[in-house]
């Protein structure tokens, strides 16, 4: 076995100075009969070359996304990705180490995450982020149960165009640990008045995400100036963080908390994992902050250095009292994004942001002189929805069988809202004019 | 020097009489923080300006300097190249970090992750374009199920604790459908449990209760039998456990928690150890959480990301989260939604992240089960056994071992051995730097003083292993001859040197800043 080093002859010479006949002993504390005697019944190892074939053969089962015009959004997005990025990503320093927990031998992972930080920090406008979250939805979770620390209430505002399965995660959570919450329903493209409404005295935090589910944009500072008002906390989503780029940042707009999924910079989309969430609030609430932070220090010769911090918060050390029961982030994820970012630098970052915006536009231009085809936003970023005519789940089906991916029927997210015939479209910079005519022509002929 | 002739300290290579200019000397690599690089001007990608756009921003529109540096593209190449060799990782040595399972990382996963039509494929495409996907999905859960002897099977969970949580919400969602969810609000943890094991049961909202260790370093089963009682929702128990012990009296704890009429959850983070030759479904188990790349060796990259599919009994299978995939008449499909599952007949509990999981981490540990097979997936186990058996065996005159073997994948030490030498664990395990190697888990598992938790894998060979234990024997002789220098200012040879984690914690630094633009002369 290629992977397996020990020989029959090692394993001999390894039982004799342990004092065992057979390595059948060393699992003696087992009881009888739950010892498995044969093999359980799944196929025998594979060489490199059957294992490649195998896997390749489910691949090729599967429309890749770079090989058709490409519109599907909905909280993941397909960007490209400069090639040094994985090539980065791949050395064994990085994708085959830890947890950094011995820094003297891990500044390279920690120098990155602190970096990642300040990234993340700057383009959402806030002033402290922590080293990332497994991704957007669980982060808003997180999110939620951190306001309800701060606050000491227990009650949150979902607003009607967060994402839905962002809202069945935060749901989830809160229905377990006892908590309330108060979701609006669906509103296409959504408003600002609403939410404010709902925000009570026991309100912990509203949260709302920009753009939202059906791409529109949302004035943050009304909100957040209602919230604060009541004592809340205003909790920003950003599931295309590629926005952040051309659209003011929620920092700047009163957020408390701003969670974002950071696929879109550095990742692939991976069908919806593993994916990175970010996560970034005032500095006034490190303590309260769930998962981990990287900080800056020195070491015995005084020179600047980096090191997990703040650990009392977490659940190695608080057990049942820490912020939350996080073990891990996605260090190799914030990697890629990191480089990624750095990449792109201040210029390329909103010239990116500037490009896909403009991709959007002339798409909805374009889809809108479709018969049958209504766009229905004002301010969008680089996803809009349009009503069609005829069922958008039958519409999209249609598309894939003309070898267009053409985006997201609402009603896939929310079966029986009354939404069937409204699809989400995104676009991104690899969209080319060809795509788009491609997309409207198909579009003509299906509906 | 040190009693080998190595040097011990590299002052006098650092006190060279100039500067160079980089601040670099030989591989001694100084890096700049990625801000301190900026080059106004300078742009890693090549991208064109689009003809301006920004009517549909609204009032959106980003104004203002966002403070990202300006760097070109072989200049971000050095520095994250730089910053790599900085690292210790698995392909360079030895990781005996137990409890976290570091062991090699094929690069066949990495490349099978990468095919565009795994890789590139969106979680919102229609069905019938990911036909192959969902069939991944569906061997990678028919593996899990096979080698658990479980029913039912949750891919989604991100990480291991997010597992845990995960079979915690099915436990609370069986016990609310039995209307015994206000009754049962504790859950016993014993005092060996990883930390996530009371954080979890303590976000669910229930009484966290500890559980005593025997002198053995097992579940006292007394103790824990005066603690069941109808208000007990579940117990969760590691097995094998932190100290690297087989609980010989789990099925008398399973048989004992469910005639309480509680659940019984499993952290299987462990389950390396006995995969192949043990299937926690005969013990008795409800849920346990799979760690994938501690068993099935997804690599770990610094941190993240994980994936921690769960595993049900029958009495659990039913609440399973969303999504899943089943085989239809037309291919596989997917139940992603609370009306799709009820067009189904199941009732799930919900949903624990967007989307379907961690699909990247999926084939990964698909291709390593695929490339072990039924039956070098038992090897696995046995020589992840074997090895830590062996370091035991060889090291428990040299250190002091709190328990009798045999030990299942690790092999637990105590600090008893460094009594009156002045060398505390953490010195002995900086020491470990020097001489090349990642020390191994310190202070974990509490239950025993000063521990020093060594895993050392099945995919060390024996010459790697001895090798190892020469080392840790020859350290333990230096800190028993009053060496102590060797130890309290190690590491001496590493990038840095002692880190001031105290100093990091008082006055918290998370991000970098621009430095205060100077005073015009007065």
């Amino acid at each position: 076995m290629r992977y397996l080093p020990l020989t029959e002859t090692d394993r001999r010479e390894m039982l004799g100075v342990i004092g065992a006949k057979t390595v059948d002993e060393l699992f003696r504390d087992v009881p009888e009969r739950a010892r498995l005697e044969g093999l359980v019944d799944l196929p025998r190892r594979k060489g490199e070359l059957d294992v490649e074939r195998a896997l390749a053969k489910m691949a090729s089962r599967n429309v890749a996304a770079g090989s058709v015009p490409f519109f599907v959004g909905a909280g993941a997005y397909r960007h490209h990705v400069p090639a040094s990025v994985d090539h980065l990503i791949q050395r064994s320093e990085f994708l085959t180490s830890y947890t950094p927990y011995q820094p003297e031998i891990t500044q390279g992972t920690l120098q990155y995450l602190f970096e990642f930080q300040t990234q993340v920090a700057m383009i959402t406008g806030m002033e402290v982020a922590n080293a990332s979250m497994y991704d957007g939805s669980t982060g808003c979770g997180e999110a939620v149960l951190m306001a309800h620390r701060v606050t000491r209430r227990k009650k949150a505002v979902l607003s009607g165009t967060l994402h839905p399965q962002y809202a069945e995660v935060v749901r989830n959570l809160s229905e377990f640990a006892d908590y309330e919450l108060e979701v609006m329903p669906a509103a296409v493209p959504g408003t600002t008045e609403d939410i404010v409404a709902h925000i009570a005295d026991d309100t912990s935090c509203v949260v709302v995400q920009t753009p939202g589910f059906f791409g529109e944009l949302v004035d943050l500072r009304p909100i957040a100036e209602a919230a604060h008002a009541k004592g809340a906390l205003l909790i920003a989503v950003v599931p295309e963080i590629v926005s952040l780029g051309a659209v003011t940042p929620p920092g700047e707009m009163g957020a408390d908390i701003v969670v974002g999924e950071g696929q879109s910079i550095g990742n692939g989309l991976n069908f919806g994992g593993p994916y990175v969430g970010l996560f970034a609030t005032r500095q006034k609430f490190i303590r309260q902050m769930p998962g981990r932070l990287c900080g800056e220090t020195v070491d015995a010769d005084g020179k600047r250095g980096f090191v997990l911090t703040l650990s009392t918060r977490e659940q190695h050390i608080r057990r049942e009292k820490a912020t939350s029961n996080i073990c891990t982030n996605s260090g190799l994820c914030c990697l890629a994004f990191t480089i990624h970012m750095s990449l792109l630098g201040e210029e390329g970052y909103k010239r990116l942001a500037r490009i896909n915006h403009a991709a959007a536009v002339n798409l909805a231009e374009r889809l809108a002189k479709v018969p049958g085809v209504e766009i229905l936003n004002q301010a969008f970023f680089n996803e809009f929805t349009m009503r069609l005519s005829r069922p958008a789940a039958e519409v999209v089906d249609a598309l894939a069988d003309k070898g267009v991916l053409g985006g997201v029927p609402a009603s896939r997210l929310l079966p029986g809202a009354g939404l069937d015939d409204l699809l989400i479209v995104a676009s991104t910079e690899i969209n080319t004019d060809a795509d788009r005519a491609a997309y409207a022509a198909a579009l003509e002929e299906v509906l | 020097m040190n009693k080998q002739g190595r040097p011990t300290s590299i002052a006098g290579a650092s006190s060279a009489a100039h500067e160079t200019f980089t601040g670099n000397r030989a591989l001694q690599l100084e890096e700049a923080l990625l801000f301190e690089l900026d080059n106004p001007g300078a742009c890693g990608v090549d991208l064109d300006e689009p003809a301006p756009f920004t009517a549909r921003l609204g009032n959106f529109e980003r104004h203002g300097r966002i403070g990202l540096p300006s760097v070109s593209e072989p200049e971000i190449v050095r520095h994250y190249v730089r910053l790599s060799a900085k690292n210790y990782s698995i392909d360079a040595g030895l990781y005996p970090l137990g409890s976290c399972t570091m062991k090699h990382n094929p690069r066949l996963n990495e490349k099978m992750a990468r095919l565009p039509g795994i890789g590139d494929l969106h979680p919102l495409q229609p069905v019938k374009t990911v036909q192959g996907a969902l069939e991944l999905m569906d061997t990678l859960a028919h593996w899990l199920k096979e080698l658990t002897g479980m029913p039912g099977v949750a891919l989604s969970p991100k990480a291991g604790a997010h597992g845990e949580l995960c079979g915690m919400m099915a436990i609370r969602a069986a016990l609310i459908a039995r209307g015994e969810d206000e009754a049962r609000s504790r859950v016993l943890v014993p005092e060996s449990a990883h930390g996530t094991n009371p954080a979890t049961a303590a976000l669910l909202g229930y009484k966290v209760d500890a559980i005593p260790a025997t002198k053995e370093g097992r579940v006292d089963l007394e103790a824990f039998k005066a603690k069941l009682g109808p208000d007990v929702a579940a117990i969760m128990l590691t097995n094998p456990n932190t100290c690297g012990l087989f609980e010989r009296d789990i099925i008398e704890i399973a048989d004992a928690v469910h005639e309480a009429g509680a659940y019984f959850y499993c952290d299987g983070a462990n389950f390396n150890a006995i995969v192949g030759r043990v299937r926690p479904g005969d013990l008795g188990v409800d849920a346990m959480h799979i760690n994938l790349h501690k068993t099935f060796s997804t690599p770990h990259g610094g941190g993240g990301p994980g994936a921690g599919p769960v595993v049900f009994s029958e009495a659990l299978a039913p609440f399973a989260p969303r999504p899943y995939v089943v085989h239809g008449t037309d291919g596989f499909r997917l139940v992603e939604t609370a009306e799709d599952a009820k067009a189904d007949g199941t009732t799930p509990f919900g949903r624990m992240t967007a989307f379907h999981g961690q699909m990247g981490m999926f084939v990964r540990a698909l291709a390593y089960m695929m490339s072990h097979g039924s039956d070098g997936l038992r090897q696995v186990a046995e020589d992840a056994v074997l090895n830590a058996n062996y370091v035991l065996a060889s090291l428990k005159n040299d250190l002091s071992a709190p328990f009798e073997g045999p030990c299942m994948h690790e092999a637990l030490f105590d600090d008893r051995f460094l009594k009156g030498t002045g060398v505390e664990t953490l010195d002995f395990a900086k020491a470990m730097i020097d001489e090349g190697y990642h020390p191994m888990t310190m202070y974990f598992p509490l239950v025993v003083h000063g521990a020093l938790l060594i895993e050392p894998t099945e995919t060390e060979s024996k010459q790697a292993v001895d090798l190892f234990i020469a080392t840790l024997k020859d350290l333990a002789r230096a800190a028993k001859s009053n060496d102590k220098e060797r130890f309290t200012g190690a590491p001496y040879l590493s990038p840095r040197r002692r880190l001031d984690e105290t100093a990091a914690a008082r006055s918290p630094v998370l991000r970098w800043v621009p430095p205060a633009p100077k005073q015009a002369a007065e």
